[in-house]
């Protein structure tokens, strides 16, 4: 049956498995998989500016031996005449063998699947899902770390409009004994219903606006940007934006095995000094990014 | 207040009072030719007030939107005057244009006929949830 990637919660736990194993592999191996989808074409329809995602899921292909084709903004699609995504979709599906889409209208890759004749992997659809970035982040955890279960997970910085926080909590509450400190403002809170829903299940969860107490008790301090455009006031997002940028002073309390992830891009809220720190991994989490994307692709267009 | 028995038709009973406009607007009862009875604040033994709605003709209603809006309603279908079925509805796990998705930043606003669609994710609290963008049903 033809499968497509529209929200993490799709694949599961063995088949996320079974992505890193391959992942994995691909590392030690890579030579193994560079033709492996020769003759096959990915479209990267990217409906808004993401150059990080694109070029990551264009490397992606080409070091799977395949092709790639597609538009980098909206004005060079048919889009800006007017075309629906079901058209567009089913237009692609004519040319390409999968599709990797972004789009600044949430739902529109599931909207897109449902119209294609070939897979479709959401690369992003407004402030909803990201679940490439998910599968990065869950391979920079257990190379990290070795495990899923047993971790004391930080997530730090806006944690209400942060699709890739959600999505991470989303995959990660599937294990076990995993403990979630939710480090924000109180404006940047979790939304209320992955709240309660944690509480339903259980979940130990600690919220605080204190980085620097959360962190000696952290495995994971994932960091995420405090947006201004979030706040309503600009004094207030002055006053709340620099507890949220970590420094090398910072992690003094910190574990010495602790990993930071940030889904980049990042701003100002890490600060430079740490990426020196060798438990800085967002720049490894680039590239882990990368391998999950071919696995991705493996597994979607079903190559062995 | 008296309202004429109706033959054949349709009474939705059981509203909660205040609730049976908005059942009237969802299901455009004002396109029907026929006559149709919104009664507010009826008085009732089990709810104290409630509203009722009578539909003077055999028409199929849309019970998503009934148990949408009101899973405590009951449908009475009359055929020659006598109530020939009672019908409970239940809470329907799907709705398909019975309510549009208000985030600004959701597909169903922009693309074409694009049907809006909402699934039941949590049945205690009757949360209903956008199939595009997972915006809660407001």
């Amino acid at each position: 049956m033809m499968r497509s990637l529209i929200d993490i919660a799709e694949l599961s736990l063995e088949e996320i498995d079974s992505l890193l194993a391959t992942a994995n592999d691909i590392i030690d191996n890579p030579q193994k998989y560079s033709e492996k989808c020769k003759g096959k074409k990915l479209a990267t329809l990217f409906f808004e500016p993401s150059t990080r995602t694109r070029l990551s899921f264009e490397a992606a292909m080409y070091e799977l031996g395949g092709n790639v084709l597609g538009f980098s903004e909206a004005q060079s699609s048919s889009a800006a005449k007017g075309e629906s995504i079901a058209d567009t979709a089913k237009t692609v599906s004519c040319y390409a063998d999968i599709i990797a889409m972004r789009h600044p209208k949430e739902g529109a890759p599931l909207v897109a699947s449902m119209n294609a004749s070939i897979p479709v992997i959401n690369a992003g659809d407004g402030g909803h899902n990201h679940p490439t970035q998910t599968l990065a982040d869950l391979l920079t955890i257990k190379r990290e770390k070795g495990r899923f279960d047993n971790l004391t997970v930080g997530l730090c910085g806006d944690l209400k409009f942060g699709r890739t926080v959600h999505s991470l909590i989303n995959a990660l509450r599937r294990y076990n004994n995993v403990k979630f400190v939710l480090i924000s403002p109180n404006e940047l809170r979790v939304p209320e219903y992955i709240r309660e829903s944690l509480k339903k299940e259980n979940f130990e969860i600690v919220e605080t606006t204190d980085l620097e107490a959360a962190m000696p008790q952290l495995d994971i301090l994932y960091m995420t940007r405090v947006q201004r455009e979030r706040f309503f006031n600009e004094e207030e997002y002055l006053r709340l934006r620099d507890s949220y940028i970590l420094t090398p002073e910072k992690l003094t309390n910190a574990k010495s095995d602790l990993s930071i992830l940030h889904p980049l891009p990042r701003v100002n809220e890490i600060s430079v000094g740490v990426d020196q720190d060798p438990r800085a991994c967002y720049f490894k989490q680039v590239l882990n990014g990368k391998y999950m994307r071919m696995a991705l692709i493996l597994m979607l267009l079903g190559v062995e | 207040m008296t309202i004429d028995e109706i033959k054949n038709g349709i009474v939705i009973d059981h509203i909660t009072a205040g609730k049976g406009m908005k059942i009237y607007t969802l299901l455009k009862l004002e396109n029907l030719d026929c006559s149709v009875a919104l009664i507010n604040n009826a008085p009732s033994r089990k709810m104290g007030k409630k509203d009722i709605i009578k539909i003077d003709a055999d028409i199929e209603v849309n019970t998503d939107i009934l148990g949408y809006v009101d899973p405590d309603i009951t449908v009475n279908i009359i055929k020659d005057g006598k109530t020939q079925e009672k019908k409970r509805i239940a809470l329907p796990e799907k709705l398909t244009n019975v309510i549009t998705c208000k985030n600004p930043r959701c597909i169903s606003g922009t693309e074409q006929e694009l049907p809006h669609v909402f699934t039941l994710t949590d049945k205690e609290k009757r949360i209903y949830r956008c199939l595009y963008c997972e915006s809660q049903a407001k």
